[in-house]
């Protein structure tokens, strides 16, 4: 029951944001939905993911995304507003892998695939958090990809602050 | 608690999917396309750990859920760098209006 007033949120925010002219309000409107999905990444047990999303996406990326909206136009300004071009073929567009997507996904039967079936769900088992396990994963099966994702974070934090320099005054 | 449909999941992913590439397609302030290049990392992602709750041992779709989730604040870090200088220069960040690389 919690997933569908989750699952409602999410889908009710995205189509605000997208159906919203003002940049603040998509700005909001997308908390909610990163929110929503959070709450749902609890309810399918990863709550390490779910505190993941919360400090990465709410704390980050969304107050970034807040200071671009704010840097790149005047709030009391027409150039908050975002006009949109394309509606009808972008409605149509969307709509026509809304309905492909639905039907695959409605028509693949996946409850009879055999994996799946076979499949352990007891995710935390005698654990009370999947914590411990992506930590031990991250360090031995993981271990490449996870320095691989810091050295990128190093290089997107000296590329982000080399490119927002104004060069003409260093 | 009873278990959540791996359908349902599926659907609110391609909902969520769909109207990322509804804002891609139709906005055309920078920003707002970057939003929803986000809804679409979070429509991925949504797949990704609701196929992790079949993988209990291993738990290979959470962990690269992170991944993306890590790719995903670097991607918004420099893009939005690439936004304000390109707002500096254009004295706006409307796509359509942005059409050559050099000065």
């Amino acid at each position: 029951m919690l997933f569908y007033i989750f699952a409602l949120l999410a889908v009710l925010s995205g189509a605000y944001m997208v159906l919203t002219r003002n940049l603040l309000y998509a700005g909001f409107a997308l908390l909610v939905t990163l929110l929503s999905v959070a709450g749902i990444y609890v309810l399918l047990f990863a709550d390490f993911v779910a505190v993941t999303q919360l400090m990465i996406y709410v704390g980050g990326v969304l107050v970034l995304i807040l200071f671009g909206i704010m840097l790149s136009s005047r709030v009391h300004d027409q150039s908050v507003l975002s006009e949109s071009v394309n509606k009808v073929w972008g409605t149509v567009i969307t709509f026509l892998i809304l309905v492909g997507l639905s039907h695959t996904i409605l028509h693949a039967n996946l409850s009879a695939l055999p994996w799946l079936q076979a499949a352990d769900t007891n995710v935390l088992g005698a654990q009370k958090s999947t914590v411990q396990t992506i930590g031990i994963k991250l360090m031995t099966d993981f271990v490449i990809p996870f320095e691989l994702a810091s050295l990128l974070l190093l290089i997107a934090l000296m590329g982000a602050a080399y490119i927002a320099t104004d060069k003409q005054n260093v | 608690m009873e278990e959540i449909p791996l359908e349902h999941i599926l659907l609110l992913s391609a909902a969520l999917f769909s109207l990322g590439v509804m804002a891609v397609i139709t906005k055309r302030h920078a920003v707002v396309v970057l939003m929803g290049i986000e809804l679409i990392f979070n429509a991925a992602n949504l797949n990704l750990v609701a196929f992790s709750r079949y993988d209990a041992t291993l738990m290979q779709g959470q962990l690269f859920s992170l991944f993306v989730m890590v790719v995903a604040a670097a991607e918004a870090a420099v893009a939005l760098a690439i936004v304000l200088r390109v707002y500096q220069y254009f004295r706006t960040a409307n796509l359509n209006q942005i059409n050559q690389l050099n000065k």
